[in-house]
């Protein structure tokens, strides 16, 4: 993402609205600059600010009149008044930046917006987790954090060696050059992104390791982790299998999304 | 929506957050799925949903990219429904947000009557999801948990300001701006509505719940606790 100096006005509400904090006002310009070795390329700027197109030179005019006499103009704080982002075109390797930052984009692997994974959304069709069976989401940089791909890179090493098994229908899986070690294509490890998904999938039994394996990493990595455990219910609607064994580990199960059973296969030829 | 998923907060704190989402399996029920999906969203509105919204759009509160100057001193905060149903135009992921657990509940029941054939999952506390399944006479299929915030957590911000953000799982509602919102409100400077809009613009898909924010953002200084 770029500013385009000959628009920018400095009032610094973009300041507030980047996710990781790579916007900020260069005081030698008096203008808000983006550091482009921290842009996660998520857009957020861009789509999630309204924008005005005033002419710059009055905004700047007008600002310099109110300060002057002490006046604060208190403008909405979700509005560019200038319009002055402009989105840059981005190549290999840096659009993988936006294709795991940006929702609105898909991922071409997958076909899914967001972070391109249906986990246990559809798993009343897709039958991705069965029962005895049960699936981790390991998500990187959320919230609001971000990561790099050294990280990821450092915990699909480590699920590798535990002998785990990537789920084919995944961005992340779809970037590694060797999926069987867990490699990563070696010209992604200096993007950032704002988050990624890790999917996996073990026997029950092995719900536990796979948690300490998890925290055992989490320290060698410089941000944060928000983890998922998606498992198939019983005939009654009950899920008494993983649920224990988390409360065991000393999870306290707040918050959960239920698949509630209402898919069915439609398509004419499904696959 | 693992978007959904991660929310911060204790299960009290979902008391008026209840997200039911509507997906297609790629090659299995996407066939036909755009029109399911219109149809989801319009069977939301007569239980009065906060939000509305589909993954490729936004919401029912969006930024303008042409706004008027003269908006500064009335903007609108009021939701536009029909706008989110109006403007689905490829089949994705589509989502109703509810404030309280009946509106939710009955809304769950519509869509079984429905029969749409779509995968729908509830996006809330885990007892909450229970008890919608129980009201509509549904068995649960899959449950998927969420374990929270691990690793580098020194990276985080206080509670109040996780409370606000991470109803916006892609990220897109930034830290620093509900941060910047909270002392608003707290100096008066908007009212908590008005600040929940602010916020509610930048989720692009929809699911951010404009009445918890105004509740989180109204009772700044008395931050809920997650333990």
């Amino acid at each position: 993402m770029q500013i385009d100096p000959a628009k920018c006005v400095a009032c610094g509400n973009c300041t507030y609205v980047c996710p990781v904090g790579a916007i900020s006002i260069d005081p030698s310009i008096k203008r808000a600059v983006v550091n482009q070795d921290e842009c996660v390329e998520c857009y957020s700027c861009f789509n999630g600010l309204s924008q005005e197109h005033l002419n710059p030179t009055f905004v700047r005019t007008v600002r310099r009149v109110f300060q002057t006499l002490r006046l604060r103009f208190d403008p909405e704080p979700d509005v560019c008044p200038t319009a002055a982002f402009s989105p840059q075109e981005l190549v290999w390797p840096r659009v993988v930046r936006r294709a795991f930052s940006d929702p609105r984009v898909p991922h071409e692997s997958t076909g899914v917006h967001g972070r391109g994974t249906e986990e246990v959304k559809t798993n009343d069709i897709s039958g991705r987790v069965q029962a005895g069976e049960v699936g981790f989401t390991i998500e990187f940089g959320r919230p609001g954090v971000g990561v790099w791909f050294r990280d990821i890179q450092e915990m699909c090493w480590a699920l590798a060696r535990a002998g785990v098994a990537f789920e084919k229908k995944n961005p992340i899986t779809s970037l590694m050059s060797d999926v069987s070690t867990g490699t990563l294509r070696p010209d992604i490890m200096g993007e950032k992104v704002l988050s990624a998904i890790v999917e996996i999938k073990v026997p029950i039994s092995r719900t536990e390791e796979i948690i300490q394996l998890v925290r055992e990493v989490e320290p060698r990595l410089d941000t944060v982790i928000a983890l998922g455990v998606g498992a198939r219910c019983d005939q009654d609607g009950e899920e008494e299998t993983v649920g224990p064994i988390l409360e065991r580990l000393g999870y306290r199960l707040e918050r959960a999304k239920t698949n509630i059973g209402l898919g069915r296969i439609t398509n004419a030829n499904p696959l | 929506m693992t978007n959904t998923l991660h929310r911060y907060g204790p299960s009290e704190s979902f008391r008026d957050d209840y997200i039911v989402f509507a997906i297609a399996s790629k090659g299995r029920n996407d066939e036909g799925a755009l029109e399911k999906q219109r149809r989801f969203l319009q069977l939301a509105l007569p239980f009065h949903p906060v939000n509305l919204g589909d993954a490729l759009h936004g919401g029912a509160l969006r930024p303008s990219s042409n706004m008027n100057p003269l908006d500064h001193w009335s903007r609108d905060v009021r939701p536009d429904f029909q706008a989110v149903i109006d403007g689905l135009n490829q089949a994705t992921t589509v989502a109703a947000v509810f404030d309280n657990r009946e509106a939710a509940e009955n809304f769950v029941a519509a869509i079984k009557a429905e029969d749409l054939g779509l995968s729908v999952n509830i996006s809330t506390s885990v007892e909450g999801a229970e008890q919608c399944c129980l009201a509509a006479g549904l068995e649960r299929h899959s449950v998927g948990y969420s374990l929270g915030f691990e690793g580098k957590t020194e990276k985080l911000p206080d509670e109040q300001v996780l409370l606000l953000s991470t109803m916006c799982g892609h990220g897109m509602v930034s830290h620093a701006l509900a941060r910047k919102m909270l002392d608003w409100v707290r100096e008066g400077r908007r009212t908590p509505e008005q600040a929940a809009a602010v916020l509610t613009r930048f989720c692009s898909c929809g699911v951010f719940n404009p009445t918890r924010a105004a509740r989180v953002l109204a009772g700044s200084g008395n931050a809920e606790k997650a333990t």
